[in-house]
């Protein structure tokens, strides 16, 4: 760096400091841009949060209804979270292939990817067919307004993280894996992931401990 | 399930008609006539002077944090008046309704106006002006030449804006919510509240809610990131600190209102059981759950005035600030314990001893790191050279009020104390005591301060002290009889009243709010004739006031790039070190200089976001459909755009400069 | 699947991001390799597997059931962030992992809190059957 002496009167054995930086380069663009991502999904862990506790609170009454032994089908289940698991690491598999510059690979991964998750959705919406079929609506009671809206906004937020991953692979497919391309890629990739981390808790804390409560 | 209440829906026009305008209602009929005139004029008198081009190319669009941060303080001091003008209409009403009298407000319209007062003051005044002095200072404070994410600025700011918009129209088509400003369910749910108010306030708050959160993280990515080379973390201002941990709480709690709101939309618009008192909902989690909210927000409006305090007070006094360590530490130690003192807000709910005693004892030691910082302040005055100038004046006022409130908080975290006092005009008089002694004062010692550098003029001293007396006068005729009236038994929002002998306490109240609005009318006088005499005003040298952070080393106001080569920083109070020493403003060698593109993307997608707000307040679905694909489509279509930058020449830089070197050497520098 | 996703590359590779530009400022370890995604996707499986088979077949008490759950719960979200996430105390100078304690304890607080504080509201204030004491 190269500095701006200081007043010349004051003691010259001194060496200069600098007080700007006539060097300076731009900050890299997109220097924030992880950073920022991962602190929204803190902020989306907690509404997450919110839900879970609403869970937790409310998820014993049943009101006379039905209860989760009633209603859950852990094969189903078991499923559904393979297919969110599969892709998760095929979202992987996009990442490595990006981060050798492969396009073409990239994009048959990501499509890879939403496949698992319309899959994912598809088995969801099914699940939440039969329910309201049989009589468990969300109106029914407490218990099932907290697991619709828990296990539906975690299927909301999947279904937006398909939106956006057809967005990418169109961004992509148009102007290649440029820097720009690859940062929504990388927040996208904890996105995705963060989706898996929130079914762990999921399906441990409302299907498998409904089982047992 | 009970049927849903609402059963008449126009696929058109959903549950809008005629009826929803309040044509029967005088006082509103002839509000409504001021605005239309007043908007009309101020419409036309824009569009005659050709200013739409200046304003959207040079404002709306602007992704500068400095006119994004003038723009936030503009929407804070216009929702300012119309919910003070709530305020006088409550102390109005409560002086004359005695001896049989109603008053002239009845229980529906009353009801209205002490929510939208409570929702008002606090989303669309206190929020908006402490993130624009924020949005403002923060930036410079660091050296930096813009925050993090510039777009995402620009959009906070409109859908801020976009919720103001919301909570106003109702005044006009439908109603507000009756519930208070917190909406507790059961009564804010449909069974209770089918009309429009609750709806309005949901969709007001969830659209606004959005943009605060994403302030939140922009700050926060911006102090982390974008410091100058050589400012560690324990070399930031103070003001900077406090907007760090102001910003953490913003990005953890509001969340927790997004989804309790959402969790309250659900059971109104379809029917689940959340909060409702059947079927196995909880009124009681709500409760729970917002205050869960409630409480950091609280921290958020004085946290970054804490700062402001320090900088004035170190500023004014002369002197480096007091045990800065201590001061950080206790920033963050308030950050932290804000979130375990939230049952103290429903100690009377009925949970029992030890959850209450708990809470109690949480409570009382938040006020510790708060005396704490007092002290700081007292100490960095003690032995400094002390110019009593409106900024300086407004923070010793702080200090005698807030630490008066403060008290009387802790006197209020004794749970056996809270269940006399609890929702009686004492817990008012508490919390107007702290918001306004600690975030209004503060956010006026703002103004003053960093007026001159956001405009290159001081403001007018005499007309600031005018203003500062009427307020403090004001605040403390107005709000000591109701810590009276609240020790003896007087239950908060009450429209009418049987005991005589309360009427006297209310009058001297009233006769405070009258002292008030003349302290707000000088305020506003001060900066008609600051404007006006703005010559003899004028900052020259960008630091009127002596400053000792880096916001001052630039010129009033600073230009578009902020500084033309980055700062280096050395030591705490970085302009102070740089003056001290004689650092030498570069004279050449200037640059390019990266900037982010102005966008009209934000305008439009918080004009979605009204559109679609409304549409769900009044169940017009196709409108509600339509606005959230436009949201969706529009916000997809702006990623598409990759050139968002562009650069100024180093010869505009240059020439910038050399400006500002000719206008230093006119002074004598 | 094409043959050039698999590799023998142990660890990370930096000579393949040197194309990245910008990206190399941030290049902190931030991607994975091919062996971590599989080591996290075998773990996961297995830890998947495991919960559901001890609620579905039962071999053992509910309360005990339960704990294991959980804690096999906890093990894989800390597998998710290691191995997907790339979760280190390194990123972004370690404000990620600063970002993710802080909401882990805000988290915690709500969720315990609210759970002690509904337990006994619900305990003191919610009706019993015998209405005839009611006011």
């Amino acid at each position: 760096m190269s500095s701006i002496t200081m007043n010349p009167s004051a003691n010259p054995a001194d060496a200069p400091i600098a007080f700007y930086d006539l060097d300076e380069h731009d900050h890299p663009d997109g220097g924030s841009t992880m950073l920022g991502f991962w602190i929204y999904l803190m902020s989306d862990c907690l509404i997450f949060a919110i839900l879970f506790a609403c869970y937790g609170v409310l998820g014993g009454n049943y009101a006379a209804g039905p209860s989760p032994r009633d209603l859950f089908d852990l094969p189903l289940v078991a499923l559904n979270t393979s297919m969110l698991l599969f892709s998760s690491i095929t979202y992987g598999f996009a990442m490595l292939a990006m981060a050798k510059g492969r396009t073409r690979d990239t994009l048959v991964w990501l499509a890879i990817t939403g496949l698992f998750g319309a899959a994912f959705l598809g088995i969801e919406l099914y699940e939440f067919a039969h329910l309201i079929h049989e009589g468990a609506t969300p109106q029914r009671s407490a218990f099932l307004s907290a697991f619709f809206t828990l296990v539906g906004t975690h299927g909301l937020h999947v279904t937006f993280g398909i939106v956006w991953l057809v967005t990418l692979m169109i961004q992509v497919g148009r102007k290649g894996l440029i820097p720009a391309n690859q940062r929504r890629l990388m927040c996208l990739s904890l996105f995705w992931h963060f989706l898996d981390v929130i079914w762990i808790g999921v399906f441990t804390f409302v299907y498998l401990m409904g089982m047992l409560r | 399930m009970p049927p849903h209440p609402v059963t008449e829906l126009s696929p058109i026009f959903g549950r809008l008609s005629l009826a929803s305008l309040p044509l029967h209602e005088p006082i509103l009929i002839a509000t409504f006539a001021a605005v239309a005139v007043g908007g009309a004029a101020l419409l036309g008198a824009l569009t005659y002077f050709r200013v739409w081009g200046y304003l959207w190319k040079e404002w709306f669009t602007s992704v500068d944090h400095k006119k994004i941060g003038i723009m936030y303080m503009i929407l804070g001091l216009v929702m300012f008046l119309r919910g003070f003008a709530d305020a006088i209409m409550m102390r109005l009403q409560q002086a004359m309704a005695f001896g049989g009298s109603e008053g002239y407000l009845n229980a529906h319209h009353y009801d209205q106006v002490f929510t939208a007062h409570g929702v008002i003051m606090i989303f669309f005044v206190a929020m908006p002006l402490v993130t624009g002095i924020m949005n403002y200072v923060v930036p410079l404070q660091i050296g930096a030449r813009d925050v993090s994410f510039p777009f995402l600025n620009n959009f906070s700011f409109w859908m801020t804006t976009s919720g103001a918009v919301l909570v106003m129209v109702s005044l006009f088509i439908g109603e507000f919510a009756r519930t208070g400003w917190l909406a507790y369910p059961p009564l804010s749910g449909i069974g209770y509240s089918p009309e429009v108010g609750v709806d309005y306030y949901i969709w007001g708050l969830q659209v606004a809610g959005v943009g605060t959160t994403l302030s939140g993280i922009n700050l926060i990515a911006t102090i982390v990131k974008l410091r100058a080379p050589g400012m560690s973390m324990m070399k930031l201002p103070v003001f900077t600190w406090t907007s760090l941990c102001t910003n953490v709480l913003i990005v953890a709690s509001f969340p927790v209102l997004t989804a309790v709101l959402a969790l309250l939309s659900l059971d109104r618009y379809v029917g689940t059981n959340f909060f409702t008192n059947d079927f196995g909902g909880s009124p009681m989690m709500y409760v729970n759950l917002i205050w869960i909210w409630g409480h950091p927000e609280v921290y958020i409006l004085i946290l970054p005035l804490f700062g402001v305090f320090s900088e004035v007070t170190s500023t004014f006094s002369d002197k480096r600030l007091f045990g800065y360590t201590s001061m950080v530490y206790a920033t963050l130690v308030i950050t932290i314990l804000s979130y375990v003192v939230w049952l103290h807000h429903f100690f009377t709910m009925g949970s029992g001893a030890s959850v209450n005693s708990f809470f109690g004892i949480t409570t009382m030691v938040i006020s510790i790191p708060t005396g704490a910082k007092l002290f700081n302040w007292l100490f960095t005055m003690y032995r400094g050279r002390i110019r009593f100038e409106p900024p300086m004046m407004w923070t010793i006022a702080f200090m005698l009020t807030f630490t008066v409130g403060g008290m009387t908080g802790v006197l209020l975290a004794v749970p056996p104390a809270d269940f006399v006092l609890h929702n009686s005009l004492f817990l008012i008089a508490h919390f107007h005591n702290v918001i306004i002694g600690g975030v209004l004062f503060g956010l006026f010692a703002a103004i003053n301060y960093w007026w001159p550098k956001a405009f290159g003029f001081k403001l007018d001293e005499f007309w600031g002290k005018v203003s500062f007396w009427f307020w403090v006068v004001g605040f403390w005729f107005a709000f000591m009889p109701l810590y009276i009236l609240g020790l003896m038994g007087v239950t908060r929002r009450m429209r009418v009243f049987d005991d005589p002998s309360l009427q006297i306490w209310f009058v001297i109240a009233a006769f405070g709010a009258v002292l008030i609005a003349a302290g707000i009318g000088a305020m506003l006088v001060q900066f008609y004739v600051s404007f006006r005499k703005r010559d003899q005003l004028r900052d020259v040298t960008g630091d009127p006031w002596g400053g000792r952070t880096l916001e001052w080393a630039t010129s009033s106001p600073p230009p578009e790039y902020n500084f033309a080569f980055t700062p280096v920083v050395h030591d705490l109070d970085a302009w102070y070190d740089m003056k001290r020493r004689n650092a030498a403003r570069p004279l050449e060698g200037f640059r390019p200089i990266h900037m982010p593109r102005g966008t009209g993307t934000g305008v439009i997608l918080a004009g979605l976001s009204t559109a679609f707000g409304f549409a769900m307040v009044w169940y017009i679905w196709w409108l509600a459909a339509i606005s959230f694909v436009g949201i969706l489509v529009v916000a997809i279509g702006h990623t598409f755009n990759y050139k968002r930058d562009f650069h100024i020449p180093a010869e505009t830089v240059a020439a910038t400069e050399a400006e500002r070197t000719r206008a230093l050497a006119a002074t004598g520098a | 699947m094409s043959a050039s996703t698999h590799h023998d590359g142990h660890g990370h590779d930096h000579g393949a991001h040197g194309a990245h530009g910008a990206h190399d400022a941030h290049d902190d370890g931030s991607h994975g390799s091919l062996r971590d995604y599989l080591i996290g996707f075998g773990l996961s499986v297995v830890l998947t597997a495991i919960p559901f088979w001890l609620v579905m077949a039962r071999p053992f008490a509910d309360g005990p059931t339960a704990l294991a759950i959980m804690a096999f719960a906890v093990i894989q979200i800390v597998v998710h962030m290691v191995y997907f996430l790339h979760m280190n105390g390194k990123a972004e100078g370690g404000w990620t992992m600063m970002a993710l304690i802080f909401t882990i304890i805000v988290v915690a607080i709500t969720m315990t809190g609210s759970l002690w504080v509904m337990f006994h509201l619900n305990a003191n204030m919610m009706p019993v059957h015998d209405m005839s004491q009611m006011p």
